[in-house]
């Protein structure tokens, strides 16, 4: 992993080095913006609601935040834990003019939701933050003993404090696998950037990790994938926390016909997670709300990293880039390639 | 008087109680996740996390439980059931406040009204030796919920970890059958001093200071509030807070069947679904995530009180830690309280 992430990494030492001398006070910039934008939006009555970011009430959190008053916008944030994909709730809100506060990927999504039809012109405002890459909280708390009781940024850097220690970690090094990879962090889609548009380069090669996983031998990746599945408690976070999940009745939920069973047979769980995955093909943005969500830490963006690999290599498509071509999935033409017919 | 288990006579503990007992433990499944399993080899036992996501509950209540099996050949019909339980059981490593949620759930299981076989029989076979919380993370608030992190009540055995030993408390007359145990040393005066000192500094540790008084009176008077709408805005309707909730235990029945043959098994099923509520015509009583949410919080806070006399949390802090937008039920309580009601505008 190391030599490609160095390779990828040595072309943009640049940009990153620019980059990481300004996230203080980009984040600080893009915070004030947000909130600027927001009272703005509010005042005018442009919306109904604001959908941003809180203070979490744990360190190394942030929290979805709903806003509908001019004196409620202080409370919106900015920082790298702001890592949920804010557009999953935008199916429970189509009676309302929203304002939500989109990332990269998140931008991604509302252009595969926009795509299924899933809002009416002029519902949305995006205000969009071209992202620094979000820090994976589990990262962190694993690499310190004893509990993490304060966490801020600066910089580059994560301070974390407990009762009896306090440890400086590199930012970089705690990032998200999902946007490690990353290569469309400014939204491609925003009625508003609320900050410079960052250049973008993965830190490592987006599909690094799958090429690397399909080196392994079919019985030692279906071994990977039977004890990752088989700690799943079918909480169905990772549905919830996915926007592109919002079947009126999921699959898994229809008892006529039944799909399956609801118990933790192995049969079961893979079922579940080999058809979610599937069901995913050509819409997910890789964003990685789901692998976040899921409280046993099953690594489920492998199925769906996958998908969006084979989708790019096939169709030359990936999701939420154009907001014209439909996903390939969802349409076709006589001059499609016909190989996995025959 | 009072025992001692030094750390090195520990996996051959473990190795002479599965002589007897089936023995229940945390394992690890993955860095940093752990469940209750039950036991092998000793060396699958992992008391390194301070609590396992899946509490305690499991082991009498399972996730998933087969209840019987059927079978038709011919003209017969056999059924099996799978009631017995087989051998007696020992849970080790549980904390404290999952011990109190099974005090809190024998209740439902076991009450007054209704005896459940499935989880009774468990229940009586099993010997709970609990291991004492020297370090009480910062959301939990078993202070708060009548517990705390050395709360003794349920344990049958306690363990208090003094780094080379474990201090062993015989707690009950279950506990006290492991009295002439091999491998149990008397403790010396220096090591109970300093079990009272990591007691006390635990206890410190955990405030109590959440206002959980009066809030079933609240409310009573809340299920109209426009609170339910605002709170739930931002679940996103998951079930990680019920199904690693220490107390939750709502379950759906359901016959997995093929064509002459089946079972009819239990699974935990969840207030904050959809399809908990929804009836065989389509109608769902509670349609939207604030009902759900609402429901969630009443059952705790004001349903069981109101059947069994005490709040259904114990502050174990799993659904602050594991929910993934940092649903904080903290502040739900607090924001109950604090909340103007009609009477009082």
């Amino acid at each position: 992993m190391l030599s490609s992430e160095f390779v990828v990494r040595s072309k943009h030492i640049n940009a990153l080095n620019t980059e990481l001398k300004t996230l203080n006070f980009s984040r600080a910039m893009i915070q004030e913006k947000i909130r600027e934008k927001a009272r703005e939006l509010l005042s005018k009555k442009a919306v109904d609601l604001i959908i941003g970011f809180g203070e979490g009430s744990l360190p190394l959190r942030a929290t979805p935040l709903f806003i509908r008053s001019l004196e409620e916008t202080d409370r919106l944030i900015w920082n790298s834990f702001c890592e949920n994909n804010l557009s999953t709730y935008l199916h429970k809100l189509s009676q309302f003019k929203v304002g939500l506060v989109v990332k990269g990927c998140d931008a991604r999504s509302i252009i595969a939701l926009s795509h299924e039809k899933r809002f009416k012109p002029d519902q949305l405002f995006l205000i969009g933050v071209p992202c620094q890459r979000m820090v994976d909280r589990r990262r962190v708390k694993k690499a310190v003993k004893g509990e993490i009781l304060r966490a801020h940024e600066q910089g580059d850097q994560i301070i974390v404090e407990g009762e009896d220690f306090k440890t400086i970690l590199k930012r970089e090094d705690f990032l998200y696998p999902s946007c490690q990879g990353c290569i469309h962090r400014t939204p491609i889609k925003a009625d508003v950037l609320v900050g410079d548009p960052v250049e973008e380069f993965p830190l490592i090669e987006t599909y690094h990790e799958i090429e690397e996983f399909e080196k392994k031998s079919p019985e030692e990746r279906w071994k990977f994938f039977e004890k990752e599945s088989s700690r799943c408690i079918r909480c169905d976070a990772c549905r919830e926390a996915c926007p592109m999940c919002y079947c009126a009745e999921c699959f898994v939920d229809s008892s006529n016909p039944k799909w399956m069973e609801k118990g933790l047979s192995p049969q079961d769980l893979e079922f579940y997670h080999i058809v979610r995955a599937y069901h995913q093909t050509g819409r997910c943005s890789g964003c990685g709300a789901c692998e976040r969500a899921c409280p046993m830490e099953i690594r489920l963006t492998y199925l769906t990293q996958k998908l969006n690999w084979d989708v790019k290599e096939l169709f030359d498509f990936e999701t939420g880039i154009d907001a014209e071509t439909p996903p390939p999935l969802s349409t076709y033409e006589i001059e499609d390639k016909q190989e996995f017919i025959k | 008087m009072k025992w001692k288990l030094d750390k090195k006579d520990f996996k051959p503990f473990l190795q002479s109680l599965m002589v007897e007992y089936d023995l229940f433990a945390p394992v690890q499944l993955a860095e940093g996740v752990s469940v209750y399993k039950k036991i092998d080899r000793p060396d699958e036992v992992d008391l390194s996390s301070s609590n396992t996501q899946k509490p305690t509950k499991e082991v009498f209540f399972p996730q998933s439980e087969t209840m019987f099996r059927y079978e038709k050949t011919g003209n017969q019909h056999q059924v099996t059931s799978t009631e017995e339980v087989e051998r007696k059981r020992v849970i080790l490593g549980a904390r404290p406040c999952d011990i109190q949620a099974v005090l809190l759930i024998d209740q439902v299981f076991s009450g007054k009204e209704y005896t459940d076989v499935y989880y009774v029989n468990k229940r009586k076979a099993t010997t709970i030796i609990g291991m004492a919380c020297d370090h009480p993370l910062s959301p939990c608030f078993c202070s708060s919920m009548k517990g705390g992190p050395f709360h003794r009540e349920g344990s049958d055995l306690l363990l208090i970890d003094l780094g080379e030993a474990y201090l062993v408390e015989l707690l009950t007359e279950k506990g006290m059958t492991f009295q002439k145990n091999k491998f149990f040393k008397e403790a010396l005066a220096k090591e109970i001093n300093s079990a009272k000192e990591i007691e006390e500094r635990a206890t410190k540790k955990t405030d109590g200071s959440l206002p959980v008084a009066g809030i079933e009176k609240r409310l009573d008077q809340m299920m109209e509030s426009p609170f339910w709408e605002r709170v739930q805005e931002k679940c996103i309707g998951c079930r990680i807070c019920t199904y690693l909730c220490p107390t939750c235990h709502c379950f759906d029945i359901v016959d997995e069947a093929l064509t002459n043959k089946g079972q009819r098994v239990r699974n935990w099923d969840s207030c904050l679904s959809s399809l908990y509520s929804q009836e065989t015509s389509g109608h769902n009583p509670r349609p939207t995530n604030r009902e759900r949410t609402r429901q969630r919080i009443m059952h705790k806070f004001n349903y069981f009180p109101k059947n069994f006399d005490r709040i259904a949390c114990v502050g174990c802090g799993r659904c602050i830690i594991y929910c993934p937008v940092n649903f904080d039920i903290r502040q739900t309580i607090k924001e109950i309280q604090n909340s103007i009601l009609q009477n009082e505008k």
